[in-house]
């Protein structure tokens, strides 16, 4: 079974003459444990794209499947629910809670899932030891390098074992010498888990890392 | 919670001015209901010692026990109707009294009773009396033999009680006779009639509720006008406008303190909308972060409730014992329990914000 099934999906912001195609008959699967590079220019839809795909938002038209799940009816709760249990996420610049160290904002998705106790602090301190932080645990983002930042989120992003993981721009904020560990990593951490990737970047240096490249413009996805 | 829990503990310097504010807005609160409370009690001290629930006063009064007479005959008509269990006769004068050693006369009530109610035990002898603790502040004694009003009637102090004043004048406990004797000496145009009272207050009998004697008393004996006490209390002058007014001002300060939580926490949800989008990304649903603010809201009101009653402790040890203040734990409760409210529905002004919130913000943003 496919990890992302996307079939014919449009979507169109607002309405009548106003109206914008952003995704325009998009299908895209991925495999189970295949990782995918999404390349296009800025406005071409690859963060509406990212966004269907992880729950954020709802197509106008086709069909989403993630794993077993078909989330195009879905309503704002059970959306909420699905994203928290079956995707992760990592955003530009990381985004993580500025008050939490970097283990507890590992601790934050598992708890928003009702997971606590022993088993899921030695899940947080095996992630973090495997991404190589785990004597950086207890800092704070503010104490942490961009790079190490980006690090906690990809830990973050896989905390709750999800079937699919989406990363949006993971490096544009990074060196290109950073950017290149961090995708290394990436590649790492989700093919030891089997795990299916869609990484939005608009960086072509970076696409030799995923099994196959799809480029987007104008909404329609190109190869 | 959790994230919002740890965020008060690891950014505490964030919520210094809406915690700082309403810490001073419970001073405030806590100030302004001591004084309404000191006022409301020097003033209805002797209605609320009063065990039983009832008291009339005679039908030409207009509810007021200074203007009331009941004569032995009514008094035993009250006795007489059924369902009264006990019927014991009130009077009261506003009188001065000399207290030995001092040059200023003291301002007292002297109460005549004829049974024990819940802060007053029994008449105590012909010539003594039991004297409110707030007459210490006017070095009255026990021991002290005090000379009541312009023709000084001698009377002995031989014990005191607490929370029974009238009118903002001390309580001085006598019984009937002696109450009788210093009425009649010191103003004699309003001299009573052996047996006579000012008011009768009424125990019923078990079965029957307050209101419903009050009824059959109004109607089997016309000469009085039977009241609930709380009903006593709202009939003395000045009491219910006191009341109204310290209401008011109160209620203005807690929506002041209910503004301050909304647009703290309104300012605080725009400044973290990035943060929140985040949240709601991977997965927090607008309730959980909706109650993650509300418990910050309900934490920092517990928290200015603890230092702000802890500061008004202190302001009322150096506030002079001429400014009426009473601190009591039903004023700290009820400013606790208005303030925790008020934080409440402060912080809900922003769940709508929340809700709003649109988690693809998270997306696709530098």
């Amino acid at each position: 079974m496919p990890a992302l099934d996307m079939n014919e999906v449009r979507k169109v912001y607002g309405s009548g003459e106003t109206a914008v195609v952003a995704l325009d008959h998009a299908s895209l699967t991925v495999g189970a444990d295949e990782m995918v590079a999404l390349v296009g220019p800025s406005g071409s839809g690859k963060t509406t794209l990212l966004s269907i795909a992880g729950g954020l938002l709802s197509p106008t038209e086709g069909v989403v499947r993630v794993g077993p799940h078909e989330i195009t009816e879905y309503d704002r709760k059970e959306l909420t629910t699905f994203r928290r249990e079956f995707v992760g996420f990592v955003f530009q610049g990381a985004n993580l809670v500025p008050f939490l160290t970097a283990k507890e904002n590992l601790l934050v998705v598992a708890d928003l899932a009702g997971k606590r106790g022993k088993d899921v602090e030695r899940r947080a301190d095996k992630l973090l030891d495997e991404l190589g932080l785990g004597h950086r645990k207890k800092n704070t983002p503010s104490k942490l390098s961009g790079g190490e930042r980006q690090r906690v989120a990809i830990g973050r992003a896989l905390m709750n074992e999800p079937e699919l993981v989406l990363f949006d721009e993971p490096t544009s904020a990074l060196d290109s010498k950073l950017g290149e560990q961090v995708m290394e990593l990436i590649r790492t951490e989700v093919k030891e888990r089997g795990t299916a990737a869609v990484i939005v970047t608009h960086d072509t240096r970076m696409t030799h890392y995923a099994d196959r490249t799809v480029e987007i413009s104008d909404g329609r996805l190109v190869a | 919670m959790k994230i919002a829990w740890k965020e008060l503990l690891r950014r505490p310097s964030r919520f210094l001015t809406a915690g700082g504010a309403l810490t001073l807005i419970v001073v405030l609160l806590l100030i302004l209901g001591g004084i309404l409370d000191a006022l409301t009690n020097a003033s209805t001290g002797l209605l609320r010692a009063q065990s039983a629930p009832l008291i009339a006063y005679g039908a030409d009064a207009r509810d007021s026990i200074v203007r009331s007479r009941i004569p032995v005959e009514v008094h035993d008509a009250i006795r007489d109707v059924n369902g009264v269990r006990e019927a014991s006769g009130l009077g009261v004068s506003l009188l001065g009294a000399t207290v030995p050693g001092r040059s200023e006369p003291a301002d007292v009530a002297i109460f005549g009773y004829e049974a024990a109610n819940a802060r007053v035990p029994a008449p105590p002898a012909p010539g003594e009396a039991y004297a409110d603790a707030s007459l210490q502040d006017d070095g009255v004694s026990i021991g002290q033999t005090l000379e009541v009003g312009a023709a000084a009637v001698p009377v002995e102090v031989v014990g005191f009680v607490e929370n029974t004043n009238y009118n903002l004048q001390g309580g001085l406990w006598v019984e009937a006779d002696t109450w009788r004797e210093i009425l009649n000496a010191n103003i004699p145009n309003a001299a009573v009639a052996p047996g006579t009272f000012q008011a009768v207050v009424i125990t019923p009998e078990e079965g029957i509720s307050p209101e419903q004697l009050a009824d059959r008393v109004d109607e089997q004996v016309p000469e009085v006008k039977a009241l609930t006490i709380d009903e006593a209390i709202t009939a003395l002058p000045g009491v219910s406008q006191q009341q109204s007014v310290f209401s008011a001002i109160i209620g203005t300060t807690f929506t002041v303190a209910g503004l301050v939580v909304a647009l703290f926490f309104a300012l605080i949800t725009i400044e973290r909308i990035g943060l929140l989008g985040v949240l709601k990304a991977i997965g927090a649903s607008s309730r959980t972060l909706a109650a993650g603010l509300t418990l910050q809201a309900v934490l920092i009101a517990a928290g200015a409730i603890v230092v702000g009653g802890l500061l008004t402790l202190g302001l009322a040890s150096v506030i002079p014992d001429a400014v009426p203040l009473t601190l009591g734990f039903g004023r700290f409760a009820f400013t606790a329990f208005g303030l925790v409210l008020t934080a409440l529905i402060g912080s809900a002004i922003s769940f709508r914000r929340i809700i709003r919130i649109d988690p693809a913000s998270a997306v696709g943003g530098a």
